[in-house]
């Protein structure tokens, strides 16, 4: 065997390695049962899609987090105590600060590796953060988050507002002029919540603004509280995804019943394995060459200064546009004002966009009253409210977002900053509605073309001329694959309104809800373009045969059996 | 009833494919490296390259990190950083890219299927668990002994009281603390930044400058800060002013504060009423001062009222006298609470 020139498999326990790690597994299976479980793992099928690497961009880039943070934490003091600083950033010496921003500068000038690690920390930090998001909206986009994955999706709504929590506790902690700032803002937050905002406010920090404990009570919370949470749950998320089975786009061979895929073993583990070093790789040279977060151009926290143009974090921008943009409501009532300038936008308003994110499953299930699994990805343009509704919410965090950047795009643009936040309130109402609207159009519209091109083929280029003289231009019938990709998705019916009283004039009882789930049922399936019919399809097939093109079904073809393989073969 | 209702059920389930009969996982097409031994073995090269490089590279961090001196710049970065993350940046890519290509190319790709199975438990095994629980239940005695089942729900329930109580001290209670700062009266306006007095006649119409209570820069009889470290923090936080002189015909006292400046000279907090951020920008013309937080602003000739933005109060104004040398000094502390706004906020003491 081993003189031939292309080696052989020899079987893992046979080989010297092998043979030596036997007896450790032999032991440990022995305690632990291990290889009952890697058993159901190791042949694991995933299947494969570019889209399917999103939620894994905000794992590894978690796992970046964990990495680079632990290195940070051997120098870090999360301290408010003031000192002088010595380090050898000169043109702060001599000048007083915290121990927290003393040591990030220590961390940047003098830790050998100190700062690339704090930017490919913040780099992944914001990464981490943009991965979710773009994940969730894959997922919401898809349908992935149908029966029964519900719960995974509230788990990830989790993870995404701990990561905000996460990513705000770690800005504040190197207590520089925009991280104090920043804390300035949770103070104002605080004291807006009624009644008891004062006390809160004083728990938290401890006493007065700023006081001595905000920043090792946030260095707590973030290297130890929200950083469990996280795992928990992405532990919770990651199991979840393995007892379901990752979603599939459907495709020929391609079920509800199968997943079609690669193994764990050796593809997707290679793959998989080899995307966490590239998004690795690509956050350490981030963190070579573009500068993140100089905490040494924001000089240390000063409550009486402020930069002009100072802006929190990209992933707190909307709630700092939610912030500039409300009017400035405050009333008081029996001897107890109520800031809801401050309240509604940073704490109503972040709440109730979550709990709307989270509730969603519930919602399009009390609306479609579907109650089957599913396992099939959906196309966009096939759900066209959802759509809409992702797109409105979407146009709804762009304006906030936008109004966040206000200033900047003020002094950018040379536009009046007043204009652009009072286009801001109205656009933060109206801009929704639009885009729901253009949404909904463009997915009929791409759900019209997917029918015209089941029945009459694409447009071929080629122009022919009939005999009495006029063009037209030669279609081509899609193959049968493309046929039938552009018809796998459901038939949906609008439940049809009940009658308020029956045939003898008796009330019907639970027609009012029923009527009530007919008009949210018309509105979310009313305007679907329903998929052509199979007579639709054969009587087209027929019409195309005059071309030539006639399509010869293969005879011997008899469907496809559960596991997706044609039963023919 | 709403159960029994015409709802959309997709036929699927019905009819398994419709309209067009699913085709059946297309065939399995060779790459070139699964056929020309010559690109397999090429292939192969270049994955075990970039593994080669990797290590490399990773060698280079290595040194780099001995031999790059902290303080060098390299086309203006630090050139320990830039050789730090470079190495190791591109040795991980490497690792990665190398990886990924020896799945696509080499490993065996002929996709697998596994069926699924439904993700609700069997009914044996939901009656089973039910019967458990219903033995363990009624072994228990849980339901027959309401008495001491009450009684432990109880005990457990108020073990959520120490909990909260527990944190009683995370921080003092506020108190009155909110709504006074260390500004007295005769205390001395001084400049943030040196520390030094302001004369009256020194300002000019249209002139803004940020001040600080004299406290913030006394020192003791043994030289030592009066305030320090975090108290002057606090201190500061809702202490700083500013200070601007408008044109006294231009300015439009409230009542009561008519004579509250001196000579057109007016002092007001310089904390945002609306979360606390020090406000800066000040347009001389208009008297405006924006906020660069959220952009709230304030007409300073107005009694600091709110022009626009988010904030709702005006800007808390210090009354200010001049003392015997012609210097800015405060006549009481501010007579409302300056900063953010509380629930407490228009609470009489
Ligand atoms: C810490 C943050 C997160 C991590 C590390 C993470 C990771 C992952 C990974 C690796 C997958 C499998 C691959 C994929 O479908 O992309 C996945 C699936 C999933 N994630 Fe996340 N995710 C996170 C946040 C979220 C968020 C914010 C949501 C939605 C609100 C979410 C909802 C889901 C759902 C429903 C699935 C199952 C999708 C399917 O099987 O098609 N996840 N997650
Ligand atoms: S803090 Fe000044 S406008 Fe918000």
């Amino acid at each position: 065997m081993s003189d031939t020139k292309t080696p052989t498999h020899t079987p893992v326990e046979q080989t010297k390695f092998g043979k030596r790690a036997g007896g450790p597994v032999k032991w440990l299976d022995e305690r632990v049962g291990a290889a009952g479980v890697a058993r159901g793992l190791i042949r694991k099928v995933f299947p494969d899609h570019w889209s399917f690497m999103l939620g894994e961009i905000a794992l590894y880039s978690f796992i970046v987090l964990l990495l680079s943070g632990t290195f940070l934490t051997f120098w870090f003091q999360p301290s408010m105590q003031e000192i002088t600083y010595t380090g050898s950033y000169t043109p702060l010496y001599g000048l007083e600060m915290s121990q927290a921003y003393a040591s990030t500068l220590d961390i940047s000038f003098d830790i050998r590796g100190g700062l690339l690690m704090r930017q490919i920390h913040h780099w992944s930090a914001m990464l981490f953060i943009a991965a979710m998001y773009v994940h969730m909206l894959r997922v919401f986009f898809t349908g992935a988050f149908r029966k029964p994955r519900e719960l995974n999706w509230v788990i990830g709504v989790l993870l995404m507002v701990l990561g905000l929590i996460e990513g705000f506790a770690g800005y504040s902690l190197p207590d520089d002029l925009l991280s104090g700032t920043g804390l300035r803002f949770v103070d104002g937050l605080i004291r807006s919540i009624p009644i008891v905002g004062s006390y809160l406010e004083y728990f938290v920090f401890g006493g007065e603004f700023p006081g001595n404990e905000i920043i090792p009570r946030l260095y707590m919370v973030h290297i130890l509280l929200v950083p469990a949470l996280l795992l928990g749950l992405i532990a919770a998320h990651m199991l979840l995804l393995v007892y379901h089975k990752h979603t599939q786009w459907p495709g020929p061979g391609r079920t509800e019943k199968n997943v079609v895929g690669y193994p764990v073993l050796p593809v997707y583990a290679a793959k998989a394995g080899g995307f966490f070093f590239v998004v690795f790789g690509f956050t350490a040279l981030m963190g070579a060459v573009l500068q993140i977060n100089p905490i040494w151009a924001y000089g240390p926290y000063n409550p009486s200064e402020v930069t002009a143009g100072s802006q929190p974090d990209w992933y707190m921008g909307f709630v700092e546009g939610a912030v500039r943009l409300m009017p400035n409501w405050e009333f008081t009532t029996l001897g107890w004002t109520f800031s809801l300038n401050v309240f509604i936008p940073a704490v109503l308003l972040l709440g109730a966009f979550f709990t709307a994110i989270g509730a969603y499953p519930f919602i399009e299930r009390w609306v479609t009253k579907d109650d089957r699994e599913h396992h099939l990805l959906q196309r966009p343009r096939n759900a066209p409210v959802r759509t809409a509704l992702g797109v409105a919410a979407m146009t709804f965090y762009g304006v906030l977002w936008i109004g966040g950047g206000n200033d900047i795009i003020a002094t950018q643009f040379r536009l009046d900053i007043y204009a652009i936040t009072w286009f801001c309130r109205v656009m933060v109402f109206v801009g929704p509605v639009i885009a729901f609207i253009i949404t909904k159009r463009i997915c009929l519209g791409l759900q019209r073309a997917d029918k015209e091109q089941v029945l009459h083929g694409y447009e071929s280029g080629v122009i022919e001329r009939s005999p009495d003289g006029g063009y037209s231009e030669r279609h081509t019938p899609l193959s049968e694959v493309g046929q039938y990709e552009l018809t796998t998705h459901e038939r949906v019916e609008v439940a049809a309104p009940p009658p308020a009283a029956d045939d003898r004039g008796v009330r019907v009882p639970g027609a009012r809800k029923a009527r009530r789930h007919a008009f949210v049922s018309k509105f979310y399936y009313g305007d679907v373009v329903d998929k052509p019919s199979r007579d639709d399809v054969d009587e087209a097939r027929h019409h195309a045969g005059h071309d030539g093109h006639e399509l010869e079904a293969d005879e011997e073809f008899r469907g496809v059996g559960e596991t997706g393989v044609p039963r023919s073969h | 009833m709403s159960s029994e209702l015409p709802v959309q059920r997709p036929r699927n389930d019905i009819e398994p494919a419709e309209p067009l009969d699913n085709p059946g996982l297309p065939e399995h097409l060779p790459r070139p490296t699964d056929v020309d031994p010559a690109m397999e073995r090429r292939a192969e090269r270049q994955i075990s390259a970039f593994f080669g490089l990797a290590t490399l590279l990773t060698l280079v961090f290595c040194v780099a990190y001995f031999v790059v001196p902290k303080d060098a710049t390299f086309l203006g970065w630090s050139a320990l950083n830039f050789s730090l993350g470079a190495s190791l940046g591109l040795a991980l890519l490497a690792i990665g890219i190398g990886a990924i290509q020896w799945a696509k190319k080499l490993m065996d790709d002929h996709e697998v299927i596994e069926m699924r199975h439904p993700v609700a438990s069997s009914e044996e095994d939901r009656a089973a668990t039910l019967g458990m629980l219903n033995d363990g239940i009624k072994e228990s005695g849980f339901g027959r002994r309401p008495m001491i089942r009450n009684s432990l729900l109880g005990a457990l329930g108020v073990l959520g009281l120490p909990a909260v109580v527990l944190l009683g001290d995370l921080g003092p209670l506020p108190g009155r603390t909110q709504f006074s700062t260390v500004w007295t009266k005769g205390m001395r306006v001084v400049t943030d930044v040196s520390g030094l007095p302001i004369k009256a006649a020194d300002l000019e119409v249209g002139e803004l400058v940020n001040a600080e209570p004299a406290i913030l820069f006394e020192t003791d009889e043994e030289g030592e800060r009066v305030l320090e470290g975090t108290e002057a923090l606090q201190a500061k936080s809702k202490a700083a002013v500013i200070v601007v002189r408008i044109r006294p015909e231009d300015i439009t006292a409230p009542a009561g504060r008519e004579n509250w400046g001196v000579d057109g000279i007016l002092c007001y907090s310089k904390i945002c009423t609306h979360v606390g951020c020090p406000i800066s920008l000040y347009e001389q013309q208009t008297h405006h001062v924006l906020c660069p937080c959220h952009q709230s602003t304030f007409d300073l000739s107005d009694g600091g009222s709110v022009i626009f933005g988010p904030g709702k109060r005006p800007l808390p104004q210090l009354p200010l006298s001049v003392d015997e040398e012609g210097y800015l000094i405060a006549t009481s502390d501010f007579t409302e609470p300056v900063g953010p706004s509380f629930p407490e906020i228009e609470q009489e003491s």
